[in-house]
């Protein structure tokens, strides 16, 4: 194999691929990239057996092969290549090393070989529709801060996406929660969606995901089956398995009699929240909510570190209402928020409370409250 | 030379064979003797010497204080020691090693009050006491010599003397001027002891020794250390605190300050509980998954009433399991928030416990809680997708007064009876 490529596209393509790479790994193939080139083209093919991710670039093709180094060496020689260079990347049967060189630059690294790289089985995708990178990014980005980290509950350690049904039609939905937090998120239910079975993505591959959305006018190919998922744009390929569990019923979570009406700009809201949080010294940071007539004070009390206050003016006319939350989660939800007023719908003081952008409700979010 | 008679407390200037005062022989003589102040009591073969008071029939047969057949040896008396038998002893060896012994449950509650009165005892020397168990501790009492009238040898000779009178209880002294070396000098001669290690020989002192004698050094450490060409104190000087460091971290530093005698951590008055847990070992090897479960409620209760009555929280879930081949697992989940509930401790173990089952049959189990904070930072946040335990908690804080009133069987889960 031997190709010549443009430094600033290997390195996309490579950055890509070594991201997948588990830092420790104790199976030395899968610290490795699959460099495979053919035409003229070279796609760059990295796994950690549940993900797998493969980046397709134009390069000039001398010699077709294909070969596996290291990922994060190539990586990071790349990137400290100068911008510009171009890169020729040839491999040596003989010693079985791959050159790679750019100006005076000479690299030689150790390679495994090809057949040792696993590759994950194709699977039969039973549902495959497309959409626009904006219409998924909003999706994931504003439910992905709701994902459980608790291994315990695994099958909360992802994003459930699926089609069911909101106000104006069916919708594609994802959802994610850790049990003090909830987010759901809709969008209208792209073309071919209908029938999806309802997938568990992976927090990994929501971030992995995360880098293929960057561009607003790309769209992109969505496959699902059981048990995997797939992202494509014509350059990258994402495929994940999904995590292999059941999805908690979150409706019966999600409040739908909630009466106390708090209407406050986020930011202004937020801003306060993080103000007062400052003097608690307890690890999960409590503030206290007072509602009066269109008044919010925000408290903190801490014993042993000190006290904070601050009264926000808000558009509220229920009964009075104290309620306490954990800050970190009440700044979570208000940052997002990006148009309008954050609406708070509260019911009682140890009930979950729903919050909302202005009346929109394809993006909800619930928060369970603590004890102050 | 300074001398000190322990039977009668007698201080001399002239070091002699018997106490002038009353021709006992039990003299303590050394230079320093009147001028350190770090004192480690420690009371001989305490369970069993508990014991031996409560019941003078035992007082010339060999006393093994353990559990079961399966359990292993809490204490024994030096009658057993003399066959080789030793703490922490699987029970069928030792009895195997002396078997005219007499096993002995133990009975925590007993010792438990006796530690009480021999800590009041302490609080006569210094408000500086450092509790290590039920039957050991640090005592600082530097400063006191004023207010006693007496140096703090001759105080804490007395202090011996009235454990012996008063409670029928003994223990060992080590003085010093550091907890490193008057936790060694307590061991250097026990039963009865009172051992004396001053600032001028400290270093000759720790010279020859083994590095096993550092506290903090197990058998892990040893084999580390051994690996790296150190069996001695002297070794350990042969090194520069650097390389120390750069080979074993922070124990590193610390073993470089030690193998000098040099140990600067100060005695510390309730040092801070750092957990809370309990186990049980099995009477035979268990892996059904029911009575496993019966275990782990029971000791999630003992956790959770233990929290409760200290007022603290864990915020990490601990399981621990050996094996019927001794080997250990232990299994640690940080939570969201911190707990004190046997409820949530209970289903966290469980959860843990999950995968392990498949490596059963387990002959021990225990569970607890790490990482405390204050009890009003516990439970404060409802679970959204476990409706239930709001319920289930008012309910355990229902359990918890009915008990309080009625006694601990009045109310109990059946799951308990697993």
């Amino acid at each position: 194999m031997k190709i010549s490529i443009e430094r600033g596209t290997l390195l996309k393509a490579v950055g890509q691929a070594q991201s997948v790479v588990e830092r420790r790994n104790t199976i030395p193939i899968l610290a490795n990239v699959l460099i495979e080139a053919e035409g003229d083209s070279v796609s760059f093919r990295a796994t950690d057996l549940d993900i797998e991710v493969v980046d397709r670039a134009p390069a000039m093709v001398e010699r077709a092969g294909a070969t596996t180094v290291s990922a994060v060496m190539l990586h990071e020689i790349v990137r400290k290549l100068p911008d510009g260079a171009l890169i020729v990347l040839s491999e040596d049967a003989a010693s079985g090393r791959l050159t790679v060189a750019a100006g005076r630059s000479t690299f030689s690294l150790a390679t495994l070989p090809r057949e040792d790289f696993p590759v994950m089985a194709s699977s039969e995708y039973s549902s495959n529709f497309a959409a626009p990178a904006p219409v998924l990014r909003r999706l994931f980005d504003k439910a992905k801060f709701a994902i459980s980290t608790e291994e315990t509950r695994y099958y909360l350690n992802g994003v459930y996406m699926h089609v069911s049904t909101g106000e104006d039609g069916p919708v594609l939905r994802c959802v994610a929660t850790d049990g003090h937090r909830l987010a759901r998120i809709d969008a209208p239910l792209p073309e071919g969606a209908q029938g999806m079975p309802g997938v568990i993505v992976p927090r990994k591959t929501v971030n992995e995901l995360r880098k293929l959305l960057d561009d607003d006018s790309a769209t992109i190919a969505v496959s699902v089956s059981e048990t995997k998922v797939r992202f494509a744009t014509p350059a990258i390929s994402l495929t994940s398995k999904v995590i292999d569990g059941t999805f908690p019923d979150y409706t019966r979570v999600i409040p739908t009699g909630n009466t106390r009406r708090l209407e406050v700009d986020a930011s202004e809201f937020a801003k306060a929240v993080d103000r007062v949080a400052t003097v608690s010294s307890e690890r999960s940071r409590a503030v206290k909510l007072s509602l009066d007539e269109d008044r919010l004070v925000l408290s903190v009390n801490a014993p042993d570190s000190g006290a904070a206050e601050e009264e926000l003016a808000v558009a509220y006319g229920d009964e009075r209402l104290e309620i306490g939350f954990n800050a970190k989660y009440l700044l979570e939800i208000a940052s997002q928020v990006d148009r309008e007023n954050a609406v708070f719908l509260f019911n009682s003081s140890a009930d979950p409370t729903l919050m909302r952008e202005g009346n929109d409700t394809s993006a909800i979010y619930v928060v369970m409250p603590m004890r102050v | 030379m300074p001398s000190l008679c322990r039977a009668c407390l007698t201080l001399t200037e002239t070091g002699t064979a018997r106490c002038p005062a009353c021709r006992s022989p039990r003299i303590v003589s050394h230079p320093e003797l009147a001028d350190l102040s770090i004192a480690h009591m420690d009371c001989d073969a305490f369970y069993a010497s508990v014991e031996k008071r409560d019941n003078p029939e035992l007082r010339d047969r060999a006393v093994i204080v353990g559990g079961g057949t399966r359990g292993v040896v809490s204490t024994c008396c030096y009658i057993a020691r003399i066959s080789g038998v030793r703490s922490a002893m699987p029970m069928f060896q030792a009895l195997k090693l002396c078997p005219q012994a007499v096993v002995v449950k133990p009975r925590m509650a007993a010792y438990a009050e006796t530690s009480r009165a021999i800590r009041a005892m302490m609080e006569d020397l210094t408000p500086a006491i450092e509790p290590l168990s039920l039957d050991e501790a640090f005592m600082d009492l530097t400063g006191t010599a004023r207010l006693h009238g007496a140096p703090p040898a001759v105080m804490l000779a007395r202090l011996l003397r009235r454990m012996e009178t008063e409670l029928g209880i003994s223990g060992s002294v080590g003085l010093s001027h550091n907890k490193f070396l008057a936790k060694i000098a307590s061991d250097l001669d026990k039963p009865r002891g009172f051992s004396v290690i001053g600032r001028a020989e400290t270093e000759a002192f720790l010279e020859t020794r083994p590095v096993r004698i550092i506290w903090g050094v197990g058998t892990a450490m040893q084999a580390a250390l051994e690996r790296a060409g150190i069996r001695t104190i002297a070794d350990l000087r042969r090194w520069d605190r650097g390389d120390l460091m750069a080979r074993f971290g922070q124990m590193g530093g610390r073993l470089y300050d030690l193998a000098r005698g040099e140990d600067r951590r100060r005695v510390n008055r309730d040092e801070k509980v750092k957990s809370i847990s309990k186990e049980t070992t099995f009477d035979a090897d268990i892996s059904d998954a029911d009575l496993l479960d019966g275990h782990l409620w029971r000791l999630a209760e003992q956790v959770a009433d233990r929290a409760k009555a200290k007022g603290l929280a864990g915020r990490t879930v601990v399981l621990k399991l050996k094996r019927g081949d001794f080997s250990g697992i232990s299994r640690r989940h940080a939570l969201p928030g911190a707990t004190q509930t046997a409820d949530r401790i209970y289903r966290e173990a469980a959860a843990l416990l999950m995968p392990e089952r498949g490596r059963a049959p387990f002959r021990l189990i225990g569970v607890g809680i790490a990482d405390l904070c204050p009890a009003r930072e516990a439970d404060r946040e409802g679970d959204l997708l476990d409706p239930d335990a709001g319920r289930r908690a008012k309910a355990e804080a229902a359990t918890d007064a009915i008990r309080a009133r009625f006694g601990r069987d009045a109310i109990i889960k059946g799951r308990a009876l697993r």
